[in-house]
């Protein structure tokens, strides 16, 4: 019987070593580990053997079934192995190819100079105003102390529809609306985004639509060094911290003092091309606040002062991003378009 | 306005400063110098000649060969080819080693077997352009005067030693349209006096009230005229040195006379014109408002016709002057002319501006008028016109000027306290330092209890207000002087708001689904301006457009984005998304302005998805663009009350075309170009979408509220139909949720089929039902009841039948 025992695990161990996959394997455990397999059958030779040797055998029997159990559960877990190996080896892919596009679209770059500028001053207060395109030559013109037959009309020709109907020629009237309704009382803190419209032939440099984004606050007591400790601010989060400012004196019909407002060049005022060799590069013009607008949209000009700030952001992006042609901004060319993704 | 360095140094102590310093300090306090033009840079070793000799040349018909006199031991032997040059002239030789503008270096020569030993210039090889040079010589060379040495540095004679300061005046800076208004600008800037001429009038004893009357009918538009009289002059050629700083100025010299009034003009600003007295044609001046349709030829003989907004200057009958703008053919100086009326008056500045506007005719003169001009300078003006031309025309004054009319010469007082000054500022100047930039700007000031009260010459008729004042003192005191602060005081919060906000969500939602923001323009032709309108209106046209093309207001943004598509395509750039957000023009019977609507627009074209290796592109097409809007309109917590219904709207596909209704509202539509459209516009097959934002932004949703995440199983039940081809998914969609009721969770539609294993004129429609209860755990009964409901109802309504 032992002889028996033994030769039935040397013949197990031999068909487990041998098995190839998993369903073989699990075969040779019903073969012969099983309470059918061969291992029960010589066991039922047992009632022959004397008291002694039935414990003996009994324990040889369990020894020969747990060494086969073992060896089959050695060999299921080399041929899992190996089944994840080649599951692995099989599923290998290059991944150098190019992944799967994503689709992602931008936002025009006049809209990102805006909202940047926007967010900026949603920052420190602001709110953003917004107006009408088609303007009455009130809101556009007189509010803003420009007179019918006033000179300096002549600075913004603008596209009349009637007599006294326009497009804007800038943003400044949505300031002079967004006055009005406050009926007198401060603060204002707005920002006026917007399309603007004049007379111009589009070339490189001009374009009769445009952008143009104004600030105005008034208040009590806000001063000429406020507006330019605002610009500074301004000038450095949009074009760097390195950044400087200087006000030009200017004339504007809707401020005095006016002023224009230079950033520093990006050259660092050695002077280049961009700077027409100044080291200074125009920005806005801004100033405070006339009386006469002040009054006109009904709040008191010894009591209340105010500045007010303008600019293009078509001249910004273009600056900013070295664009040469200010056409670029409404032919939308589309390999125009994709170069403003949001990384910055 | 040109200023030239020289010039200006005789009225104010400029100290030898650099020309550019000098720009850069005027710059700073007010005033852009645009440029410093250095005349005869790159000039050489030109001089004057005295032409000994000239022969014709023995080989050429146009050139001659002449013996000049350089100022050397031996005249030297020049070919010209001027036809002007002549024996005994002065002229002006760029010597041999000379160097031109343009780095042109004059070497010897033989000119047809001649040899020519440098050159006999003309002014405009010396740098001066064309259009100032004076009419006689501009085809030739320009001949000196008598009294100039050979040998002398021709640049020297002509001025162009000088530097040119180019002023970028505003227009309220019109005082300083003159040298001695930019004396006062930069004396005020450099702390210096200004040296005003002298001038002496030698009068002869007639008197001038005994040639002429003047009288004015139009005061408001002419409030007063001031007349004198030169006689005996002899017309010629003014003094070199005036010639050359009119040029320098941008004037083209005339003669002495003429050159004399644009001289004044530039040294006083004030216009004067000069007539032949006569050619006057009367004794009399009447300055009265033209007639509607008054013919009068203009002295560069261009007959116009006037209107009654023009003011003319008359003889009593007929014109003789277009007032402020230019004067008549009929009474113009010539080189016969021996007596001359010098007109120094105030024009209003719309009635100049009016005329010069209609007849197109800018001038230095009407400049002036238009902006206003001095009025304490009109006597000052028309006597030094006639100082000048007893000096270089050899006339003789006659005693005294007839002024007609009147004006307030008086300057203006402006207060402004030093509280006011400090508190618009920011600064904390002191008394004196304000009192001490009045003083510079040669403004009296008197100052009463830290107020400033301040006469402000009539040269400066900008400064009206207090705000006037501080902007004097700022800019003198210098912006960069000025504290570096942000504004105090309450603050609200800022932000945007709902609308705003709304607007920047649908732009990004957009631009991460992979669209392209587009700008285009809101002007566009006329038929473009309707096409595709949500509204129809009629268009509102500009009054003056400058082109057929941008003409009127857009109606809509879908056809400048098919000009985007078209602009793409004609450039191999088939796949495009792309949106924009902007407004159109909805005239309004009534209102004053019309309304603005703002629009969402799109467009897509090409390849929506591309994947090239592995073979999994996917092509724009109605649901790509629908799915697009749904996912926004989740976005915006609206997808529930949106609806797609088919529609026809021009320019697109009748059978690929949505009407989009908002709770019932038509806001807009989705679809597909018309091919016909498309080929029209030589553009691939294309997606478009426009709607309106407001009622998108404006309609309220219901705040988010927490559901409890499912504990209970759902069932799923999936039925494919068989319905008519004509039935819509989105009928049958909608009577499923009708008898699903409340158990019904979600519908979906995954397949559809029309083909082979139907009948004809039918297809099969499969949709995914879910069911679940919140409550508890469905039982199949439960489903089975209200499942059967749905089954029924669609057979009944839609005349579906399952599919077997």
């Amino acid at each position: 019987m032992e002889q028996q025992l033994k030769e039935l695990q040397t013949e197990a161990l031999a068909k487990v070593e041998a098995a190839e996959d998993l369903k073989q394997l699990n075969d040779i455990r019903v073969a012969y580990v099983g309470k059918k397999g061969p291992i029960t059958e010589v066991l039922k030779g047992m009632g022959k053997l004397s008291a002694e040797e039935r414990p003996k055998m009994g324990a040889l029997a369990n020894e020969v079934r747990a060494a086969v159990a073992s060896a089959i559960e050695a060999k299921q877990s080399a041929l899992q192995q190996k089944a994840i190996q080649e599951q692995l080896e099989k599923e290998t892919i290059d991944v150098t190819l190019p992944g799967r596009p994503v689709r992602t679209g931008n936002a025009h770059p006049l809209t990102k100079v805006v909202e940047e500028i926007e967010d900026l001053f949603i920052s420190m207060g602001y709110s953003i105003a917004e107006g009408p395109e088609v303007e009455t030559d009130y809101y556009n013109f007189e509010a803003l102390n420009l007179p019918k037959g006033h000179p300096a009309r002549d600075m913004q020709d603008s596209f009349y529809i009637t007599e006294d109907i326009l497009l804007r020629t800038h943003t400044s009237p949505v300031q002079a609306r967004t006055m009005e309704k406050h009926e007198g009382r401060g603060p204002v803190k707005i920002i006026c985004p917007g399309k603007v419209y004049r007379r111009d032939n589009d070339d490189a440099t001009h374009s009769h639509q445009f952008t143009q984004i104004e600030g105005l606050a008034v208040d009590e007591n806000i001063s000429m060094g406020d507006l330019k400790g605002t610009l500074e601010v301004f000038a450095k989060k949009l074009f760097g911290e390195d950044r400087e400012i200087r006000l030009r004196p200017s004339f504007f019909p809707f401020t005095e003092p006016s002023v224009e407002v230079d950033v520093s060049c990006m050259c660092g005022g050695k002077g280049c091309r961009i700077c027409k060799e100044t080291g200074w590069i125009e920005i806005l013009g801004a100033g405070m606040v006339h009386p006469n607008v002040l009054e006109m949209a009904g709040f008191d000009s010894k009591k209340y002062t105010g500045f007010a700030f303008g600019m293009g952001p078509d001249r910004i992006a273009m600056l900013k991003y070295g664009i040469d042609d200010i056409r670029h901004f409404y032919t939308n060319d589309v390999r125009f378009l994709k170069q403003f993704s949001e990384h910055e | 306005m040109f200023v030239s360095y020289k010039w200006l140094s005789e009225y104010v102590d400029l100290d030898g400063m650099p020309s550019k310093e000098l720009a850069e300090k005027i710059t700073r306090s007010g005033i852009e110098v645009e440029g410093v033009d250095m005349l005869g840079a790159g000039i050489k070793g030109v001089v004057i000649g005295h032409v000994l000799e000239k022969e014709q040349h023995p080989n050429a018909d146009k050139l001659n060969v002449c013996q000049v006199d350089i100022g050397e031991e031996e005249p030297v032997q020049i070919v010209c080819g001027a036809p002007n040059v002549d024996k005994g002239q002065k002229v002006a030789v760029a010597k041999v080693g000379a160097v031109l503008p343009g780095n042109f270096k004059i070497k010897k020569a033989k000119l047809r077997g001649e040899a020519s030993n440098g050159m006999i210039c003309s002014l405009q090889e010396l740098g001066i352009e064309s259009k100032l040079v004076a009419k006689e010589y501009s085809e030739g060379i320009f001949v000196f005067p008598n009294d100039v040495t050979p040998g002398e540095d021709a640049l020297l004679q002509l001025n162009l030693d000088d530097e040119v300061l180019e002023l970028g005046l505003t227009p309220n800076r019109s005082d300083c349209l003159s040298m001695i208004g930019v004396a006062y600008e930069v004396a005020a800037i450099l702390d210096k006096e200004v040296k005003l001429p002298e001038i002496e009038v030698e009068e002869a004893a007639e008197r001038t009230e005994d040639w002429i009357k003047v009288s004015i009918e139009a005061k408001e538009d002419n409030p007063i005229y001031i007349a004198r009289i030169v006689k005996d002059v002899k017309i010629g050629p003014s003094p070199l040195w005036m010639q050359a700083r009119l040029m320098a100025e941008g004037i083209r010299p005339h003669n002495n006379v003429v050159d004399i009034t644009n001289y004044i003009l530039l040294e006083y600003g004030q216009p004067l014109h000069a007539f032949d007295y006569d050619r006057l044609g009367s004794k009399e001046i009447v300055v009265r408002r033209a007639q509607d349709g008054e013919q009068f030829v203009t002295l560069d003989n261009a007959e116009r016709t006037l209107s009654s907004e023009h003011l003319l200057i008359t003889n009593g009958k007929e014109g003789v002057a277009l007032a402020g703008v230019m004067g008549g053919a009929n009474s113009e100086v010539e080189a016969d002319t021996t007596r001359v009326l010098i007109e120094s008056a105030y024009f209003n500045g719309q009635r100049v501006r009016q005329a010069s506007k209609d007849h197109g005719l800018r001038s230095e003169a009407s400049a002036r008028f238009e902006k206003g001009v001095d009025p304490n300078r009109l006597q000052a003006a028309a006597d030094r016109a006639a100082q000048l031309m007893a000096q270089y025309a050899g006339g003789q004054v006659l005693a005294g000027s007839v002024v007609a009319g009147e004006i307030d010469l008086e300057p203006k007082v402006v207060s402004v306290t030093l509280e006011k000054l400090n508190r618009v500022l920011g600064t904390n100047l002191q008394a004196a330092e304000v009192e001490d930039i009045f003083r510079r700007l040669k403004f009296e000031v008197k100052t009463d209890n830290e107020e400033f009260i301040v006469t402000v010459p009539t040269r400066r008729g900008d400064i009206t207000i207090a705000e006037d004042l501080v902007e004097e003192v700022a800019r003198l005191y210098g912006y960069d002087h000025l504290p570096t602060t942000v504004p105090v005081g309450a603050t609200y919060p800022g932000g945007l708001t709902d609308y705003q906000e709304k607007r920047r969500t649908v732009r990004r939602f957009l631009e991460g689904a992979g669209f392209n923001q587009a700008i285009t323009y809101t002007l566009t032709s006329e038929k473009k301006s309707q096409e595709y309108a949500l509204e129809s209106r009629e268009p509102i046209k500009l009054a003056m457009p400058m082109s057929e093309e941008h003409a009127y207001l857009r109606l809509s943004i879908i056809p400048q984005l098919l000009g985007v598509v078209s602009y793409n395509n004609a450039r191999q750039i088939d796949s495009l998304a792309l949106y924009e957000v902007g407004s159109v023009f909805l005239k309004e019977s009534g209102a004053e302005l019309p309304t603005e609507e703002e629009h969402l627009a799109g467009a897509i074209t090409g390849l929506w998805e591309e994947n090239l290796w592995q073979g999994e592109n996917k092509a724009a097409d109605f649901f790509v663009a629908k799915g697009v809007l749904e996912g926004l309109f989740a976005k915006l917590g609206l997808l529930e009350r949106v609806a797609f219904k088919k529609a026809e709207i021009a320019g697109m596909h009748p059978g690929r075309t949505a009407a989009i209704e908002l709770d019932g509202q038509e806001i807009g539509f989705v679809g597909q170009v018309h091919p016909q459209q498309a080929k029209d516009l030589d553009i691939k097959e294309t997606y478009l979408f426009e709607l309106k934002l407001s009622p998108l932004f404006t309609a309220e949703t219901e705040a988010v509220t927490y559901e409890p995440i499912p504990r209970f199983p759902s069932i799923t039940r999936d039925i494919a139909l068989v319905v008519d081809t004509n039935v819509e998914a989105g009928k049958l969609e909608e009577i499923i949720k009708e008898a699903g009721g409340k158990l019904l969770k979600d519908v979906r539609v995954f397949d559809l089929y029309e083909g082979e294993h139907i009948e004809a004129g039918k297809k099969s429609i499969a949709f995914s039902l879910k069911y679940f209860d919140p409550e508890k755990t469905l039982t199949d009964e439960e489903v089975v009841k209200v499942h059967d409901g749905v089954l029924e109802a669609l057979k009944e309504k839609a005349g579906a039948e399952l599919r077997s």
